[in-house]
């Protein structure tokens, strides 16, 4: 069956999906987005976290004929969505293209200048408190963490444990994936001190 | 495999009536599993996700009609003044990302005894609203829902539509045992829900026997206590024999087995443990008119 729907904004079609096939898969192997990671298969991991109509679900316990006409956002995505949820969408050409989704490559800033970021203050926060070591948890991670931090500003230890609760690591790096939530939200705090929002 | 995709619930029965062998598929959680290790093949999958009365639900002066689709996460936001025992259970289901899809008529239609929805839906005394293209609405009773290890007591040709829970009277309680707070398959649970209008106690008992049970023994013993001792009326204590009593008739209500997750001994010894806590949680609510919907950190 062919399925079309929006990821990262754009327009997406789907062909010769297989009915019993996950969202997963059809994001992996049919759109080359291969971001979101295959583990568990059975919704325990986390790793495969993507934002279906804005709310964290594991894609591999989505139906792919189950997202027809709607909204997906994956790691790929995920530094101009949280680009443009901080400044808007003024020229009207949101979210990333597919070629430029697949060719995506985490560019932190420079040490020196402190320029040249493509991240999402998520992911930069994850590579300076050091909550990248093996890799294969960290994208799930990025999107449950990116959208805690979008519905709490200032989410307690507490909530930050709740809204990774799904999302495992096998490193075991869970405290520097903490700091790095803490860090984020901390400097999310620091940036809009005194503008009033 | 068909992919079935109806747009509105009369399109669902109809396609239900023609292929009853279709599995239908709410949030995913329990098939999309099966499914990805290729376990079930079915022929085809009835795909619920457009049928927007699923996921809304009512409150009403008595009752809350709960939509079958309503994710837990719906729940535990918006229903815990309603349904404190099912939104203390709903909070227990896995983690975020399956509360956001998973919903109790996905509980209700997979009926396998670890669902954590159960206890409190037995507790809560409610009824699940199931329909059929050719014998429209039918409401079940939760007592008589579940009717064997996975199995429930609907025909092949309906589907779960909503379920009506009455609306607490009194404070429930939710209690589960397993390795970690998240992510977790009850070893066993226990719902306990006090009806103080009908001075009545009802209780839900998961994961330690072939289905989803209430320890009516333990219900009835524990009424008749309660009014004998004037409990209702004057708040005061329940007596610690009167609880270990409860606890032991709730423990000898299971009828587990030895698995993976927890041997019989250790689940009976668990639920009779469950039972004394959530007795204790409820009450001290109760006595304080408050409806408890914090519990989980005391201790007793």
């Amino acid at each position: 069956m062919r399925v079309n729907f929006t990821v990262n904004g754009r327009k997406q079609e789907a062909d010769d999906v297989w009915e019993g096939e996950s969202l997963l898969y059809v994001l992996r192997e049919r759109l080359g987005l291969p971001g979101s990671k295959n583990a568990c298969e059975q919704g325990e991991c986390g790793s495969c976290t993507v934002r279906l109509d804005g709310v964290p679900v594991c894609s591999c316990l989505v139906a792919a004929g189950q997202v027809e006409g709607r909204e997906v956002v994956t790691v790929e995505g995920l530094a101009d969505f949280a680009k443009q949820r901080a400044e808007g969408c003024a020229s009207g050409a949101c979210g990333t293209e597919l070629n430029k989704a697949q060719q995506w490559q985490a560019k932190p800033a420079d040490s020196q200048t402190g320029e040249g970021s493509g991240l999402s203050p998520i992911q930069q926060a994850f590579i300076d408190a050091g909550a990248v070591q093996c890799g294969f948890c960290t994208p799930g991670l990025l999107v449950a963490a990116d959208e805690l931090l979008e519905r709490n500003t200032s989410p307690s230890d507490a909530d930050i444990r709740e809204a990774l609760s799904g999302n495992l690591c096998r490193c075991t790096g869970y405290e520097k994936i903490l700091d790095a939530v803490r860090l984020a939200a901390a400097r999310g705090e620091a940036e809009t001190a005194g503008t009033g929002v | 495999m068909d992919f079935l995709r109806p747009a509105s619930w009369e399109e669902a029965l109809a396609a239900k009536a023609e292929h009853p062998t279709a599995v239908p598929i709410a949030g995913g959680t329990d098939v999309m599993v099966e499914i990805n290790f290729d376990h079930r093949r079915p022929e085809y999958l009835l795909d619920l996700n457009r049928i927007g009365d699923l996921y809304e639900w009512e409150v009403g002066e008595k009752t809350v009609r709960l939509g079958a689709s309503v994710p837990y996460t719906r729940i535990m936001e918006n229903l815990r003044t309603e349904l404190p025992g099912l939104a203390l259970a709903s909070h227990t289901v896995a983690s975020p990302q399956i509360r956001n899809r998973g919903g109790v008529g996905g509980n209700l239609g997979t009926a396998s005894p670890a669902g954590d929805a159960h206890p409190a839906l037995l507790a809560s005394g409610c009824e699940v609203e199931v329909e059929s293209a050719e014998r429209g609405v039918r409401m079940i009773p939760i007592d008589e829902f579940y009717v064997g290890v996975k199995r429930n007591a609907m025909a092949a040709d309906e589907l779960i539509r909503a379920v009506h829970l009455p609306k607490a009277d009194g404070p429930q309680q939710f209690s589960k045992v397993g390795t970690r707070n998240a992510m977790v398959i009850a070893v066993c649970a226990f719902g306990l829900a006090l009806h103080p209008e009908t001075r009545t106690v009802r209780t839900g008992i998961g994961s330690a026997a072939p289905t989803p049970v209430r320890a009516k023994e333990a219900e009835t013993f524990l009424a008749a206590a309660l009014e004998e001792g004037g409990h209702w009326e004057s708040g005061k204590p329940i007596p610690p024999s009167v609880a270990k009593q409860f606890a032991q008739l709730a423990s000898g209500a299971c009828n587990p087995i030895d698995d993976v997750r927890g041997s019989a001994k250790y689940r009976r010894h668990a639920v009779g443990i469950m039972a004394r806590r959530t007795l204790g949680w409820t009450w001290e609510s109760y006595r304080g008119n408050s409806y408890g919907t914090q519990g989980g950190a005391q201790c007793a």
